[in-house]
């Protein structure tokens, strides 16, 4: 199992919880076992054509996805994955 | 046994050697040390060029962190070279192997016009003042004298903006420019410390100015009541060396990231929602800016700000004073500023996390090649370019 961490915005939509177990072995798998569990997730992770959203950012490990094997990046038992997307609140 | 002055000062120069102010300046040319063993006062009154300040009464204490290698020439003076060659005897009595007395001292230096300088020079309010810094090696008189020749600009005056801007002010960053258009409302109070209950009502840039006027008065502060917008956000950064972004919509934090990358300077970035903060350093060219790590901003019902999703008052005040901290960081030129890398905070977890950033080299805004280049499908985030003109020069 991965553990995927939920961010503060994502998380009503996620049964608010903060880590989601999931399976799979790639970054992709992981996330469609997300969408699985929590559909309603869908629509703020991954565009209609099913690439991640721009304006989330995907880190295994502290790595950005995007530089490494975007969706098809690789993941284990013990690694991370987390969801970032941008906020803007500083008021 | 008793001895005189005229037996210790003849004990000094048996085991001291002396050397002229020329060669003591062709030594300095060749790597020694120059220490100047006089009292801060006279310091002040201007020194050797290049030469480090260690008063006499402070030798045996610090002299092993000014000069830890103990085969290092060192040449020592003083006014007129009686005091220096003490001071050197003591170091020669330490280990010191190579070490020099300079006759005639920096009385002779300055009349035979040799080069010298004046240090910058705190009042005695600012020595005090700021006494906790001065006693820091990275910080010191100079970088203290660097904070107050500063310019550092504030977007927004509101939960990351106000305690930043008070420990800054605190520090003695010499000029706070505050940008914000808004006016303080009860409901700012529970995290904008910069305020106060009675200035409910008042412009932000007003009461800042005044918080911040009763803290330190070395801090000029430049109010500018505008909405940064693409049309005047190049002129407000215009002269200064640093930002801060506390701004609460995703427009403004585009708007602002464009023209920093053009102006190359670097930014202090922010963010909080509820429990948690995000917090990084974008320094134009050198890391990742804005656009690099969010190339597109998110529909607005998935970006909230504090006025919607709320916010817990502390959180906005550990990441405004770690915005603060990365600042000082970076005006002073110490330590591993942030740059490239996104630290998280959560307040629920207590537990701060890290992100590695990259440069993206297709980044509209500081992307190879590409500075000029509008983004097409933003709308309101593109970038801020020059009026259109029919000759089309910047098309």
């Amino acid at each position: 199992m991965t553990a995927v961490r939920i961010p503060p915005v994502l998380r009503q939509a996620a049964g608010n919880q903060k880590k989601v177990e999931v399976t799979g072995s790639t970054v992709g798998e992981a996330l469609e076992s997300l969408l699985g569990e929590y559909p309603g997730l869908r629509d703020q992770i991954f565009t209609e054509d099913g690439s991640l959203n721009r304006f989330v950012n995907v880190y295994v490990n502290g790595r950005d996805v995007r530089y490494e094997q975007e969706l098809g990046t690789p993941v284990g038992e013990s690694d991370e994955v987390i969801l970032l997307p941008a906020m803007a609140g500083g008021r | 046994m008793t001895k005189t002055y005229r037996d210790l000062l003849a004990e000094a120069r048996e085991r001291v050697r002396e050397v002229t102010t020329a060669e003591a300046e062709l030594a300095g040319e060749r790597g020694a040390t120059l220490i100047d063993c006089r009292e801060d006062s006279e310091w002040e009154q201007g020194h050797v060029s290049g030469a480090v300040h260690l008063s006499k009464s402070y030798v045996e204490q610090d002299i092993e962190g000014l000069v830890p290698d103990r085969s290092q020439p060192v040449v020592v003076y003083c006014a007129g070279g009686i005091r220096s060659l003490f001071a050197a005897e003591t170091l020669v009595g330490m280990g010191y192997q190579d070490v020099v007395s300079m006759s005639g001292g920096f009385q002779a230096w300055k009349s035979e016009g040799r080069a010298w300088e004046q240090p910058r020079v705190l009042s005695a309010e600012q020595k005090q003042r700021y006494s906790r810094h001065l006693l820091i090696p990275e910080v010191g008189l100079e970088g203290q004298a660097r904070l107050l020749d500063s310019k550092v600009l504030f977007i927004g005056a509101g939960g990351l903006g106000s305690p930043a801007m008070l420990y800054m002010a605190a520090a003695g960053v010499g000029t706070i420019g505050i940008v914000d258009f808004d006016v303080v409302d009860a409901s700012n109070l529970q995290r904008q410390v910069i305020h106060r209950t009675d200035r409910v009502g008042m412009r932000k840039v007003e009461s800042a100015h005044m918080t911040i006027n009763e803290l330190n008065p070395d801090v000029e502060v430049v109010v500018h009541e505008v909405m940064l917008g693409p049309d005047n956000v190049a002129e407000l950064i215009s002269g200064y060396d640093l930002i801060f972004d506390g701004t609460d919509t995703f427009e403004t934090r585009y708007v602002l990231n464009d023209a920093a990358v053009e102006a190359r300077i670097p930014v202090v970035h922010a963010s909080v929602f509820r429990f948690e903060g995000q917090l990084t350093v974008f320094k134009p060219h050198e890391g990742p800016c804005y656009r690099c790590l969010y190339p597109t901003p998110p529909p607005p019902e998935l970006a909230p700000g504090c006025s919607v999703a709320g916010v817990l008052g502390v959180v906005p005040g550990v990441m405004g004073l770690l915005q603060a901290t990365e600042g000082l960081k970076v005006l002073l030129d110490i330590g591993d500023s942030l740059a490239g890398r996104l630290l998280i905070y959560d307040a629920l977890d207590g537990a701060f996390s890290e992100l590695q950033l990259r440069r993206d080299p297709a980044c509209p805004a500081c992307g190879h090649g590409e500075l000029q280049q509008p983004v097409a499908d933003e709308g309101v985030f593109a970038l801020p370019t020059t009026p259109a003109t029919t000759t089309g020069v910047n098309a």
